[in-house]
């Protein structure tokens, strides 16, 4: 049995509320390079050098690459020979993320559903906890944004559309998004499990690193055609144009009851962030 | 730093915005004004009861955007545009009131693109997340109305080579469909 105290998982979490929102990961930068080789719109091209100045500047001045620093979405793989001590796992963890919006000078983006009035705080925290063996303490916070967040959806089609029910419903997903979630996107797709599993599998799908290949081997063919698929729309960088709509397609994918077949796509803008520390 | 820029002033003149073209590169100097879909909505219930506004509208642009808070010595904090199509409701009846340009994300509606072609206005798109980068071209910010709104507070900004494109022209272009019509590949 380990213990971790929840001073050291507050100040975790404050820390990486500030990081994540300032230092855009090394291999989102090198995607948007990539993009730029191939990218042949004159105006798709000045868009994609400017992300790429605007990470760099972010990260050196220390401020949001984004002025919208998102929802707080923290997954947790807590090793069931851990123990919490100081106090409750969650409280720590929304007063990370209190601490971090507040001092990082992180934009608060959270409001009652129907007043629209603002928490203050940026909390409550979107917490997903994985229990697993072992004794090991592992934190991702990634801070979703509302502009890529409204244009996901989570669907249940009929077993029979199969899986190019699948990519018509993801492509076109991307097509109807045009340029509101701030392409080019990365698409996290989450392919069976229950309802709620499905978007679940489709937001950690975009934790995975950018350019990293699907273990799977089938899966991985799907990520290439259904990305050419989405290329080929036109979209381009900001919707005004070009051949890089998105930088790559993530699918997670796990059995589903067989009446069911859960597909959920949680777009993700460019600002494609997270950051992750053991304890 | 942009090659071939079109570099305006602001107020912007009726000739500024014609001579215009969609996916022409602008750098904006002098003053924007800030609003959201809130103050947007204050703004135009204030019209319709002819009161005063507590910006001018004349010549003037209007940015959409939520900046992130100042940082200590910083006159704003992250500042990339914010979706537009929430402020199609609204913007007809500024630019009807001399709004001469509006800076946002994402494209517009039918009312909107008529109303830039009637009145001589045009839409500027930012790079929507490019909030460090566009903070740079902001000298000073100070609200000027609504901070009870927050992020959505009426700002008056000025700004220094602020890099916008030309989405929605007055002659009736629109990047969003053209430019995306260049590129597509399926039939």
């Amino acid at each position: 049995m380990r213990s971790i105290h929840v001073d050291d998982i507050v100040r975790t979490v404050r820390d990486l509320a500030m990081r994540a929102n300032t230092e855009l990961g090394e291999d989102v930068v090198r995607a948007f390079e990539a993009a730029l080789e191939r990218e042949e719109s004159p105006t798709g091209q000045d868009i994609l050098k400017r992300l790429i100045e605007n990470a760099q500047i972010a990260r050196e001045e220390k401020i949001p690459m984004c002025q919208d620093t998102g929802f707080a979405v923290v997954f947790v793989e807590l090793g069931q020979d851990v123990h919490i001590v100081g106090g409750a796992l969650r409280d720590a963890i929304e007063e990370g993320v209190r601490q971090g919006y507040r001092d990082g000078y992180l934009r608060k983006s959270i409001c009652h559903p129907f007043t629209r009035q603002n928490t203050g705080d940026n909390t409550p925290a979107i917490v997903h906890i994985d229990l697993q063996p072992g004794d090991h303490f592992r934190l991702t916070l990634a801070p979703k944004g509302g502009g890529s967040e409204n244009m996901s959806r989570v669907t249940m089609l009929t077993p029979a559309v199969g899986v190019q029910g699948v990519k018509d419903f993801v492509v076109q997903r991307v097509k109807e998004s045009g340029p509101n979630p701030c392409p080019p996107t990365i698409v996290g797709v989450g392919i069976g499990g229950t309802f709620e599993q499905a978007a679940l599998l489709a937001k950690k799908a975009l934790l995975r690193p950018l350019g990293s290949l699907n273990p799977d081997p089938e899966l991985q063919a799907l990520e290439k055609d259904w990305l050419e698929a989405i290329n080929r729309l036109g979209i381009g960088p900001q919707g005004l144009g070009g051949r890089i709509t998105s930088l790559a397609v993530h699918i997670q994918m796990m059995p589903c009851h067989i009446a069911s077949l859960p597909v959920a796509v949680n777009i993700q803008c460019h600002a494609a962030r997270h950051k992750e520390a053991s304890l | 730093m942009m090659p071939n820029a079109i570099l305006l002033k602001t107020p912007l003149s009726e000739s500024d915005v014609t001579a215009l073209r969609i996916g022409d590169r602008v750098l904006l100097n002098g003053v924007v004004y800030t609003a959201r879909d809130a103050a947007h909505k204050r703004l135009v219930e204030l019209l319709e009861r002819g009161e005063p506004l507590p910006l001018p509208l004349e010549g003037q642009v209007i940015y959409y955007v939520g900046p992130s808070p100042a940082a200590p010595g910083r006159p704003v904090g992250a500042a990339g545009p914010t979706t537009s199509y929430r402020m199609d409701a609204y913007a007809p009846v500024l630019i009807g009131h001399g709004l001469r340009g509006m800076i946002g994300k994402g494209a517009r509606n039918e009312a909107v693109k008529e109303a830039l072609r009637r009145s001589k206005a045009v839409y500027f798109a930012a790079i929507g997340g490019a909030g460090a980068l566009m903070a740079r071209s902001i000298v000073s910010a100070e609200i000027i109305a609504y901070p009870e709104l927050g992020p959505e507070a009426v700002r008056r900004l000025e700004v220094k080579n602020f890099p916008v494109i030309v989405a929605n022209d007055v002659h009736g272009g629109d990047l969003y469909e053209e430019g995306v019509r260049l590129y597509a590949q399926d039939a």
